[in-house]
């Protein structure tokens, strides 16, 4: 009886591996992505991630590096940003308040929320030290509290610019500094309600007169009416002396980071663009290359460029074409964050990438050996 | 003499039994024209009023198909009435069930099939409402 039953379950086994193998992964890289067919049903084919704690696994990193968590006991963190002086900045919390208008809403809430960390968002800045440079920092402090939902980060002249879920807000900052000297300064208002994709990716010019802010669209296919998508799904450049704004770029569903400063000569900014909700196996996560028109109207361009194929707690290269640099992501099951990298230090050939884990609560660092 | 008796002998259905099974024409009819609202309209919140309605009148259809099954299990002759009434307020409920996972779906991908589904059960609704409601089971007195 069991070696009959054991059969059918083994082949299944070996089916479902053969569908989780590299070859599905790769198909989906590329400038020409192959995509897996659109799949309607009563029922969505989703898989729900299960959240784990790192414990004592790490992620594995290529050959000649090492990989060790610098922080933990975070409260969800979603940016880092490293200041001058070698600090890191971390923004955590957690923000989104759209209300559950169907059935739907109410079931699907707690379906997700198991795949999603427990932890509570801190709506703060922690500030990360390490004085000696021997790669343990040292220093793990709050830096600024009482935000709503800070995520994207950026500095230029002595301003620390914050992006909370709701509005720009912009801190003074003098070198060394472990903690902010008040409350911050708002810049502007972003939009804010309902906040579907509430987070708002955040960069600055290198001369430091205008920020750009990503806005994600306000639901996955206008399901909370056209009206809630006015100002949405764009990116909006920021005056940073007045908070003036304008539409910078439109049709970009939702920003998650920006891997490059913007560069002169209006050669464009390089952002993700992701995707969540998807099967396993599909991209998760695109690059794209946003340019503003600088005399008409708006216009984002750029499609796809290299995808990662998304799988459970690995880490899938990323080849970049804008630069010798190779980012690394770790890709993630649906509801974990993904944060393509951005360099912490000058000097390595390979970038570093930060992510939060499923749980939501580790900062991790990779370093040549 | 014994003849007319039968055939005035109707046994209808107790008070929340009735209500129940009253109850879920109107939560369908109202998820029907809230669909033909938003069909007409693109406005969203009828879809969402029309999700709601299925889901109340899946409750109602629920129950009363409870009360559906106590009748054709203590009916003397299965056959005919209690039967057909049992099986058109199952089939109800069914659709009913394709049909809150169709509005489940995001903003126009409910279109048209939720339309549709929502016209086929509140017709069934009726249908099976007007049976029950006149007699559920009949010949008692045999």
């Amino acid at each position: 009886m069991k070696p009959l039953h054991a059969l059918p379950v083994l082949s299944v086994a070996l089916l479902l591996s053969a569908c989780g193998g590299e070859g599905e992964a790769t198909q989906a890289l590329g400038p020409d992505p192959k995509l897996p067919a659109p799949e309607r049903g009563l029922l969505p084919s989703m898989k729900i991630a299960q959240p784990a704690q790192w414990g004592e696994q790490k992620p594995t990193v290529p050959e000649g590096y090492s990989i060790s968590a610098i922080a933990t006991d975070l409260k969800i963190p979603r940016q880092s940003l490293v200041l001058p002086n070698g600090d890191i900045l971390v923004a955590e919390g957690r923000g989104g308040s759209a209300a559950k208008l169907k059935p739907k809403d109410v079931i699907a809430s707690q379906i997700k929320a198991k795949g999603n960390t427990q932890v509570k968002g801190g709506n703060r800045l922690t500030l990360l030290r390490d004085a000696d440079g021997d790669g343990t920092y040292e220093v793990q402090t709050v830096f600024a509290e009482n935000l709503n939902a800070p995520y994207g980060l950026a500095f230029a002249d002595g301003k620390l610019y914050v992006a909370n879920q709701d509005a720009l807000v912009r801190f003074d900052y003098q070198d060394g500094q472990t903690q902010a000297s008040g409350a911050p300064t708002k810049l502007t208002d972003l939009p804010g309600e309902i906040n579907h994709h509430w987070t708002k990716a955040l960069t600055i010019s290198p001369d430091g007169r205008y920020l750009y802010v990503g806005i994600g669209s306000n639901s996955n296919i206008t399901e909370r009416g056209m009206e809630a998508e006015v100002d949405r799904a764009m990116v909006w450049q920021v005056d940073a002396a007045t908070g003036a704004h304008k539409p910078y770029a439109t049709g970009l569903r939702n920003l998650r980071r920006w891997p490059s400063s913007p560069t002169a000569g209006n050669s464009g900014l390089w952002s993700t663009n992701a995707m969540n909700w998807a099967r396993t196996w599909c991209p998760t996560t695109s690059l794209r290359c946003v340019k503003g028109a600088s005399t008409a109207g708006p216009t984002a361009t750029g499609g796809r460029m290299s995808m990662s194929g998304s799988s459970h707690r690995t880490l899938t290269r990323w080849p970049s074409r804008s630069s010798p640099i190779t980012a690394w992501v770790r890709t993630s099951p649906p509801w974990a964050w993904t944060s393509p990298s951005r360099p912490w230090a000058s000097g390595l050939p390979m970038a570093y990438s930060w992510a939060s884990t499923v749980a939501g609560t580790a900062l991790t660092r990779w370093a040549t050996r | 003499m014994t003849v007319t008796e039968q055939s005035l002998y109707r046994c209808t259905p107790s008070p929340l039994h009735a209500i129940l099974l009253a109850g879920t024409v109107p939560l369908f009819l109202g998820a029907l024209l809230s669909d033909i609202a938003y069909f007409k309209s693109y406005q969203i919140q009828w879809s969402n009023f029309a999700a709601w309605l299925i889901a109340g009148g899946l409750l109602f259809c629920g129950l009363a198909l409870l009360f559906a099954l106590v009748n054709l299990v203590r009916a003397e002759r299965k056959g005919g009435r209690p039967t057909v009434y049992f099986l058109l307020l199952l089939v109800t409920w069914v659709l009913g069930l394709v049909n809150a996972f169709e509005h489940a779906k995001d903003a126009w991908a409910v279109m048209p099939a939720g339309l549709v589904l929502s016209l086929v059960v509140t017709v069934l609704a009726c249908v099976a409402a007007w049976l029950g409601m006149s007699n559920l089971r009949s010949g008692g007195v045999e």
